[in-house]
């Protein structure tokens, strides 16, 4: 039996050892936001926080997380109530067939978190000073662990830069 | 994925005792252990969770810095320190993976990274590194991201890490504890292995001995870059990458460090690379002997024969752009 | 009140509803209707149904081992005892891939092994990781035998393909005596590799029984079709079964056919009594449901000294596995795209032992105008024409086959504008002789044309005396917008603010629509929802005592003769239900139909590595009447990047000893990530196709991806000098032609 806290509330759980955070979202919590593109952390669909740091819920045990705080797509807002990045991306489109979307949201909003920081990209040019600007280039590079197949990329750095700049999702 | 026991090991010590046993293995950030345990080309019995251990810290010590086998990627790549004074280093490790995969990535576990080779991954391919005498199918077959250099005729798997590979450049070293207690350190040509005969082993790591820690020497300064070709333009292995560190003096190259990934069965270094640069005038024709010499040996496979001309090009320009002499 | 209202397309349309626009939504950029479901995680995919339930058990597919073979024998002990598994499902009658859409079912396994990665048999378990890890147990053994895996070593085997999509062999004139007779030739072949198509969401089903009645949840993009496949393979009536495809992570037309996932959940489901569920793992997805078929194009073009094309012949050979005979339509644009008198284009097909080649987002014109625009670029270049000059002096007034009229046809618009837009008068005029620092510049454009299909569609209004109103549909939205359009199309029809109006998909008890493929969905499935709303509209004029066209629709009210009354007053607490036919007539036979592009795009090379980077791209678009620009647009962008990814990185390598797919996952099969994408542009053109369709639109979903490779390779020629004609353009094959 472990304990899991999703989005502010905790979860018993008897899982098999093996279960992954993310096959414990999906097939134990009822919580199917969260997304099993390739199951190899090789496309970002199954993004979730954790501690507030976007992770690959596919390529973690549930067993060894007990006690962090773990946010999914459904922690960030629901459909009369939707978080400013998710309002964004539905006014910018920044998606279609909607499968790679949670995890894209969830990975822009940690994506956020990490440039609020300080942290520095690949294609960031000052690295020992810069890393905070949110141009195009770097809003793709920081989100390229998240593919997208309806290939709504344009849309999506859109809608992050929007809720990057201006704190709000509609426009 | 076969199952196995979980322990969660409350200090260093208890854990290298637990990972003695027989088919333990620690998992940390797990970002390609539990990858290949999904497809059983790991199949652990125990798995020792050293998340909880003590050692997420980086601190300066000896000159250098002491980094903690648990710090992640991330937030390697973004100390300050790191970014001031190493930073082919944050440059390797964001040339690497994803956000996401940085951020469960730890600096231990990037080291102990297992090769991509497609036929490794494919359990019903053969493979030696995967089942000892088993045969090569990569040796003549889909081998576009395989070893150039320090290759056996068992096994031509490259080693994938970018963060290794600026590790090599900066003469890093791991701290070890052992199940015994006790404790080493090791240079990264004593840590890795050639594949030889036995390519299953990737490093010289005893049973239980878990990486505690990386020591950095003090810093170098010079000009450091990173740089990784290729087939996206983010998130995919490295064809060929280059890390450097080169330091001018007086229109001579004083400082020169020089480490290549994509290319070698493990994290690769050439001394007569950096011997005959260091202390000479940088000019087109010196940086093209440099190619000449690290690529002697060079040998591909078919479909990784282009690594050989790519590197002749990749290097020389990146000499061109630590020194400014393209000439 | 229900009725029924057919209309056949025999006569182009007048003026509509949609013209006068008394409500101002058509063609509105809307957000997408079910967006809030989708963009906080609530919209439940075909594995997600049931989730938490107990009594749920879990499938995981065994797939072959090796590439060609006979099965000896299945054995399942081992895997039978390994704990929670419920059953190792042996079925010879289970699918040995998905199944192409125009068959009636997948082809069975029947004892063999026809490619590497075939499913054999199903693992169930009251666990995902229990089934996981019995799947390794079970023993498979087969009789090896040498299989065939190399269309470039099989290319002399290959046959003329049964005719399909499009006729095998399309010849006019005299083609041989013409191209040696022509003042300048070019003869060159092209190679590009099979391709997958790489949805994000993994292909998944949830099978429930209740009695002999399964309900089956699915991602399918063809309700219909795919209860039929289904329904035939487990030999049942398809009133038997229920399919619910309400959201599908992605299809491409990777999800045309029923697929293993389903079958095997359906069987496991009935012997066992109880609901399973079964995902293909991303591996299982690249081996075990379809591909995109590699090619070989031989084009040779034939002109005039001052560029009029006299001699056009593609001859075409790709591959598909043993007993199915679909072949990528390759050739289709270079039937009608340019003139010149004598004409050949052919497609053979080679037997492979490889996955099951199928459609994949635009079949034919996705990779044969890869090769069609690249040479039209060479002869451009022969010629010393500037490309768009050389196409715009082959523009045919009609069919340059048959001789039909185009119903509209804007290609030299398009050119034009893109031209413009682009400043394509900066190109470079000699290849390699832009260079910023590293990187070598260059442009290039190709084409676009995509050939108009259009199906029998119905669709059924509701229309309540409150003003809301429930469009139902068995038609599937795979992440093209069309919830948003037919929500758009009965809102604009019907005067009714757009969140009265809900839009029911993807249940097969709903009117049955032709799905998701083809580009052909929004006309189709819209033109039924036109149809069933004028039949509304009728409704409500014959209450009020006037004609229909004499009915303005707007803001929940009837607008006659100077007289506004709202919908209440009028259906007095009725509900009026219409189900509008639509079937395509003479409209379609009598015409060429199609939709039109051009695609701009500037690429830098790096002259040390040969890594290229799309800088811009700009494809100008005209596809009849555009229902949401923000919709059509998103689509027009996955056009882009599905022709960058195919024109720079996507290939499904085969190792051609064994047949293995040898990248099978997402590290490897490289589709373009977000940093190998600028931002793009997309401009569509206004244009109305009365003649296409009652929405006067044609297709755009799949406009956009063709041809748009070749004007990335085009513009790589044009940076660097490099002319590949073996796609895809990874850096090792541009980098022995650099400059040192």
């Amino acid at each position: 039996m472990i304990t899991l806290t999703v989005n502010g509330a905790e979860h018993k759980l008897d899982v098999d050892i093996r279960t992954t955070i993310l096959d414990a979202l999906r097939d134990h919590l009822g919580m199917t936001g969260s997304k099993k593109g390739c199951d190899h952390g090789q496309c970002g669909a199954c993004t979730v926080l954790i501690n507030g740091r976007r992770v690959n819920s596919c390529l973690t045990l549930a067993v060894m997380h007990e006690g962090d705080e773990i946010t999914t797509i459904e922690g960030l807002g629901a459909p009369d109530k939707l978080h400013p990045m998710q309002e964004s991306f539905l006014h910018h489109d920044g998606y279609q067939c909607g499968y790679c979307t949670p995890g894209q949201i969830v990975s822009a909003v940690g994506m956020l978190g990490e440039v609020k920081d300080g942290w520095p990209s690949h294609v960031t040019g000052d690295i020992a000073n810069g890393g905070t600007d949110l141009s195009n280039e770097e809003i793709s590079e920081r989100m390229s662990g998240n593919l997208c197949r309806c290939s709504a990329y344009p849309n999506i750095v859109d809608a992050i830069r929007q809720v990057g700049t201006t704190g709000k999702g509609a426009a | 994925m076969k199952s196995f026991a979980y322990e969660r090991a409350s200090d260093p010590k208890a854990a290298a005792a637990i990972a003695s046993r027989a088919h333990a293995r620690f998992i940390a950030g797990g970002t390609n252990l539990l990858d290949l345990m999904k497809i059983q080309v790991e199949t652990p019995e125990t798995l020792v969770d050293i998340t909880r251990l003590p050692l997420k810290e980086i601190v300066e010590a000896g000159g250098g810095l002491k980094i903690g086998a648990l710090v992640t990627n991330s937030d390697l790549a973004a100390d300050e320190r790191v970014r001031r004074d190493y930073e082919v280093l944050s440059r390797a490790l964001l040339a690497g993976a994803s956000g996401q995969l940085r951020n469960k990535a730890t600096t231990g576990g990037n080291f102990l990274q297992r090769t991509r080779c497609n036929y490794f991954y494919e359990t019903n391919a053969r493979c030696n590194k995967r089942e000892p005498g088993s045969g090569c199918d990569a040796m003549n077959g889909f081998n576009r991201i395989l070893a150039i250099l320090g290759t056996s005729d068992k096994c031509i798997a490259s080693h994938p890490s970018d963060m290794a590979v600026a590790m090599r450049a900066l003469d890093a070293e791991v701290e070890t504890l052992k199940s015994d207690g006790s404790t080493r350190r090791l240079t990264l040509p004593e840590l890795y292995r050639l594949p030889g005969d036995t390519p299953e082993r990737d490093t010289n790591l005893e049973a239980g001995e878990l990486i505690t820690a990386v020591r950095l020497p003090k810093p170098l300064g010079g000009t450091q870059i990173y740089r990784k070709v290729r087939d996206r333009a983010s998130y995919a292995f490295a064809l060929v990458s280059v890390a450097a560190v080169i330091g001018v003096e007086n229109g001579r190259m004083e400082t020169v460090r020089l480490a290549f990934g994509g290319i070698g069965t493990m994290p690769w270094r050439d001394a007569r690379v950096e011997e005959a640069l260091t202390g000479e005038a940088p000019s087109a024709a010196l940086f093209a002997k440099a190619a000449d010499i690290l690529l002697a040996e060079a040998k591909g496979h078919g479909e990784n024969d282009f690594k050989i001309p790519l590197m002749r090009r990749v290097l020389p320009a990146v000499l061109r752009e630590a020194t400014g002499v393209s000439a | 009140m229900d009725d029924q209202t057919v209309f056949k397309m025999d006569e182009p349309v007048g003026e509509t509803r949609l013209d006068t626009a008394a409500q101002g939504l058509i063609g509105k950029p809307l957000d997408r209707f079910e967006g809030p479901l989708k963009v906080s995680g609530r919209a439940p995919y075909a594995y997600e149904n049931l989730a938490g339930d107990p009594n749920v058990a879990f499938g995981y597919l065994v797939l072959s081992g090796t590439g060609a073979g006979t099965i000896r024998s299945v054995d399942t002990s081992a895997a039978e005892k390994a704990p929670g598994v419920l059953a190792v499902i042996h079925d010879d009658n289970g699918p040995r891939a998905s199944a192409d859409p125009n068959d009636q079912r997948p082809a069975a396994i029947k004892g063999e092994v026809v490619h590497f990665g075939q499913p054999i048999c199903v693992v169930v378990a009251e666990t995902y990781e229990q089934a996981r890890d019995a799947a390794r147990l079970v023993k498979v053994d087969v009789e090896t035998r040498e299989g065939q895996y190399d269309l470039l070593a099989n290319r002399d085997r290959a046959h003329k393909a049964q005719n399909g999509a499009m006729q095998a062999e399309v010849t006019k004139g005299d083609f041989d005596t013409a191209f040696a007779n022509a003042e300048v030739t070019l003869d060159v072949t092209y190679t590009t590799p099979s391709q997958s198509h790489s949805a994000m969401e993994p292909h998944a089903a949830t099978a429930k029984w209740d009695g002999d009645e399964l309900t089956i949840f699915g991602c399918y993009q063809l309700v219909s079709t795919n209860v039929g496949q289904l329904a035939k393979t487990l030999g049942i009536s398809k009133s038997k079964i229920r399919m619910l495809n309400p959201y599908i992570g992605g299809g491409f037309g990777g999800k045309l056919g029923i697929g293993p996932e389903s079958v095997f959940a359906a069987i496991a489901a009935r012997q066992l009594g109880r609901p399973v569920k079964i995902a293909l793992t991303r591996q299982q997805v690249y081996q075990a449901t379809s591909r995109r078929s590699d090619t070989i194009q031989r084009v040779r073009i034939g002109t005039t000294r001052d560029g009029r094309i006299s001699a056009l012949a593609h001859d075409t050979i790709t591959s598909n596995s043993p007993g199915d005979e679909f072949f990528e339509p390759t050739g289709i644009s270079t039937v009608f795209l340019y003139a010149g008198e004598n004409r050949q284009i052919t497609h053979k097909l080679a037997e492979l032992n490889l996955l099951l080649s199928s459609s994949m987002r635009a079949p034919g014109e996705a990779v044969g105008m890869l090769a069609l625009e690249n040479a039209m670029d060479e002869m451009a270049e022969k010629l010393g024409l500037d490309p768009i000059e050389f196409r715009r002096r082959n523009e045919p007034e009609v069919d340059p086959q048959d001789g039909k009229p185009f119903s509209s046809r804007a290609l030299v618009p398009c050119m034009e504008e893109g031209a413009k837009r682009f400043n394509w008068a900066d190109r470079p005029k000699a290849p390699a002789s832009r260079r910023e620092g590293e990187w070598l510049i260059g442009m290039g454009m190709a084409a676009a044309s995509r050939k108009n299909l259009l199906q029998q569609s119905s669709a059924a209004i509701s229309l309540s005396s409150d003003g809301r109103c429930v469009v139902s549909t068995d038609m599937t939205d795979i992440g093209t917008g069309t919830y948003t359009i037919l929500q758009q199309i009965a809102a604009e029809i019907l005067g009714l603010p757009r969140e009265n109006v809900i839009v029911k998909l993807g249940d097969s008890d709903l009117p049955q629509a032709p799905g998701s493929g083809g580009s052909w969905g929004a006309n189709s499935a819209g033109s039924s929802v036109f149809v069933a709303a004028e039949g509304v509209v009728a409704k409500i004029a014959e209450k009020l005592g006037v004609k229909p066209g004499d009915v303005t629709m707007k803001d929940g009210t009837a607008i006659a003769h100077n007289k506004r009354t709202p919908l209440a007053e009028i259906l007095k607490g009725e509900t009026i239900t219409v189900t509008g036919t639509f079937k395509p007539g003479r409209t379609f036979k009598d015409t060429h139909q199609a939709s039109y592009g051009a695609h701009f795009c500037e690429v830098a090379v790096n002259a040390v590595t040969g890594e290229t980077r799309v800088r811009r791209l700009l494809t100008v678009a005209a596809a009849g009447r555009i229902l949401n620009e923000k919709t059509a647009t998103s689509q027009c962008y996955g056009g882009q990047i599905f022709g960058i990814g195919s024109a720079l990185t996507e290939e499904l390598v085969v190792d051609t000893r064994t047949g293995l797919l040898v990248n099978h996952d997402l590290a490897e099969y490289h589709v373009p990530v977000n940093a190998d994408v600028p931002q793009l542009e997309v401009v569509l053109l206004p244009e109305r196709d009365p003649i296409a369709s009652p929405l006067a639109g044609k297709g755009i979903g799949e406009l956009a991806i063709c041809g748009v490779g070749a004007a990335v390779t085009n513009a790589i020629y044009n940076a660097c000098g490099v002319r590949v004609r073996d796609y895809p353009m990874t850096l090792d094959k541009i980098l022995p032609g650099l400059p040192d």
